[in-house]
């Protein structure tokens, strides 16, 4: 069982570069999100990722670009580092057709089959299996990729997830599931919904791999997904990657950052870890990032982002005839004849 | 009379069977310390303790599994789900342990268990969130199902599925826990199986059910300015149906739309179709025509998810039609 990691920094600057770029996007992005949701731009729920980005920016790294990755209805930032373009995100959370999705799937569903970003899910658990199938394909097809499944971890107490680790430790199939416990499930405490807390000791289970990181430290987190790729994609095993976070929003929109279910206080002491902020003071010690750098790539996100807001206000609504759109597909005729 | 909201009607509803019987519990996701996703379980917690209202974890079919034998035994769960769409994990207890135990059993144990939750479409919650399940589980022999439109049925039906010794399935509607209506201070119940006339007129019947009794009663509201007088008949359950309460008002008004909430295809507009053919069909003036949603899943979009849903337009549309109007 590998345990705790804490990160070793190697100078690598593009890759470093490359990280504050993916965790400052989600960040810059979303604040942008909110902003929008509060002037009715964005409807239904919104599950933002203020807080967890080192999660998706660090794992995300260890990954190919024929990797897939699956995850749940708080997918924001996992479509953005998976390289979905900002402006797609944000049509897609305007509803209208320039959408990743064409309007038909909002904050809760972003797809892009040409990145592998197999969806956004919005039934807990419900995407676990399909992750274990992704794997199977992966296996049955003789390929070398790899699934990554990303969920909270209100998830590892659903039959779902158990009975997809279960198959996936049982064939030996290329998934890493990673679990992106940021404490609470809505208003419930992890310690009051999972008989033990050491979450990724479930693995043990299942044959499989238990792994826990430090998800506010993007170098670790990286450090620790990279063996779990590689042993997803060189060994066929499977990993449990418990990543350790915070999210500093609500749960939706509609709930409060603090005060019912945890403390401002607990908020606070959190806030202390801001991946961002630690990445970036970690960069400055080391001497690989200067204020004027650091200012230069934010005023460079920030107009990405209204970039990304322009073009989805000016993006029209979604044609009506669409409403009856992809519902099937049409089966080619020939495939359809007899023998 | 006192005017409360859907959610205090059940609030109260809740309450005064949790006071009458201390068998009654409830159990769900985020149901104590969160008071309810939706608020219905206010300060039950602190009047009741953690033995009756109880948080669980995400696993919706452990739970109702949990219910249904806490029920066998003696109980009498109310299990919440935080949204029908999310019961479709636990559907397998409600349909094969909960539905068919007192059957199986010859008798000798029955499933006296509410399931209740939202159902149906709030507002963009796109395709996994926004699904009416009514049909489906009408479907299933051994099963109750109750679809409240307003306060004063909210409460008095929950309390009688509460107490009833069977399972009940117990449908809210996200986007009436704010709605107000008139609910007496004093006891009463509603009966399980029976529809209500809510309006009455003598152009055409509207049939229908759950939320889409406000959206009947506004469009028979508009119906009304160009002097045609409409039937609301909310049938309140829809399994068991009350046949003669649909039958009543078709038979006295010789034309009905049928208003659903779900997908046209064997949608409980079907089946309400089906009644009226077999006792109306001499009395019909036209072919009864039905509103629902379109056959598709539900879109995100703003725009695509207006013309998805049924609504007062369509509805309207529909009377008109059936009334050679147009
Ligand atoms: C099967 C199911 N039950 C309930 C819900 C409602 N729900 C949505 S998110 C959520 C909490 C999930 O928490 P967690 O897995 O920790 O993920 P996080 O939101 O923290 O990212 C709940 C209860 C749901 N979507 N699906
Ligand atoms: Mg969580």
């Amino acid at each position: 069982m590998a345990t705790k990691k804490k990160s070793t920094p190697k100078s690598d600057a593009a890759l470093d570069r490359k990280l504050l770029h993916d965790m400052l996007l989600q960040r810059r992005f979303e604040e942008r999100a909110a902003e929008a949701y509060a002037l009715g731009k964005i409807g239904g729920f919104c599950h933002l990722y203020i807080g967890q980005e080192a999660v998706s920016a660090g794992t995300q790294s260890a990954l190919r670009p024929d990797d897939y990755v699956i995850t749940t209805y708080r997918d924001h930032g996992q479509a953005l580092v998976r390289g979905i373009a900002p402006r797609a995100v944000m049509a897609e959370l305007f509803g209208r057709v320039d959408g990743c999705v064409h309007g038909k799937g909002g904050s809760m569903h972003m797809f892009d089959r040409n990145v592998n970003f197999l969806g956004g899910h919005g039934i807990v658990g419900a995407h676990v299996p399909l992750a274990t199938g992704v794997g199977f394909a992966i296996k049955y097809r003789g390929g070398d990729q790899v699934c990554v499944c990303y969920m909270g971890e209100s998830v590892v107490n659903t039959g779902a997830f158990h009975e997809a680790l279960n198959m996936a430790g049982l064939w030996k199939l290329p998934v890493v599931y990673v679990i992106e416990n940021n404490r609470y499930g809505m208003g419930t405490a992890v310690e009051r919904a999972s008989a033990i807390t050491d979450l990724f000791k479930r693995a043990e289970a299942y044959n499989i791999v238990g792994a826990e990181v430090d998800g506010q430290d993007v170098l670790a987190v990286r450090e620790t997904m990279t063996e779990a790729v590689d042993r997803a994609r060189t060994e066929q095993v499977p990993t449990l990657l418990e990543v350790r976070t915070f999210r500093y929003v609500g749960h939706s929109m509609s709930d409060a950052a603090s005060g019912t279910y945890r403390s401002k206080a607990e908020l606070e002491e959190s806030e202390k870890r801001d991946p961002i902020v630690l990445f970036r003071r970690h960069l400055q010690e080391i001497g690989a990032l200067t204020d004027a750098e650091y200012q230069k790539l934010d005023d460079e996100l920030r107009a990405a982002v209204q970039d990304a807001w322009d073009f989805a206000d000016q993006s029209p609504e979604p044609p009506l005839e669409t409403l009856f759109e992809d519902v099937l597909v049409e089966t080619p005729s020939d495939a359809m004849a007899g023998v | 009379m006192p005017v409360i909201t859907y959610r205090d009607a059940l609030h109260d509803a809740l309450r005064e069977e949790m006071q009458r019987d201390d068998r009654v519990f409830l159990m769900g996701e985020e149901v104590a310390e969160y008071n309810g996703a939706y608020k219905v379980s206010k300060g039950l917690l602190a009047e009741f303790g953690e033995m009756r209202v109880v948080d669980t974890p995400i696993t919706e079919l452990g739970f109702a599994g949990l219910g249904v034998g806490a029920a066998m035994v003696g109980l009498r769960p109310i299990i919440e789900f935080m949204t029908w769409n999310f019961a479709l994990l636990a559907l397998d207890q409600v349909v094969n342990s909960a539905a068919k135990t007192l059957y199986m059993s010859g008798g000798q144990y029955n499933v006296p268990i509410v399931f209740r939750g939202p159902n149906g479409a709030a507002l963009q919650l796109s395709a996994q969130h926004s699904q009416s399940w009514e049909s489906w589980l009408a479907h299933i022999p051994g099963l109750k199902v109750v679809t409240p439109g307003t306060p004063y049925d909210a409460k008095g039906l929950l309390k009688s599925a509460i107490r009833d010794d069977n399972p009940v399935c117990f449908l809210e509607g996200e986007m009436l826990y704010n709605t107000k209506g008139e609910v007496p201070d004093e006891e009463y119940l509603v009966p399980i199986g029976k529809a209500d006339l809510k309006r009455e007129g003598d152009a055409c019947s509207i049939i229908t059910n759950g939320k889409m009794v406000l959206t009947a009663m506004q469009a028979a509201d508009q119906l009304a300015r160009d002097g045609i007088h409409v039937d609301v008949v909310d049938l309140r359950t829809v399994r068991p149906m009350d046949v003669e309460a649909i039958a009543r008002s078709v038979q006295k008004t010789n034309r009905a739309v049928v208003l659903e909430e779900g997908w046209e295809i064997a949608g409980i507009g079907a089946q309400v179709v089906d009644y009226i053919q077999r006792d109306c069909f001499d009395w019909l003036d036209a072919p009864v025509v039905r509103v629902h949603q379109a056959d598709v899943p539900m879109p995100y979009a703003k725009n695509l998810e207006r013309a998805a849903k049924p609504d007062v337009p369509k509805t309207i549309a529909a009377v008109r039609k059936v009334m050679y109007l147009d």
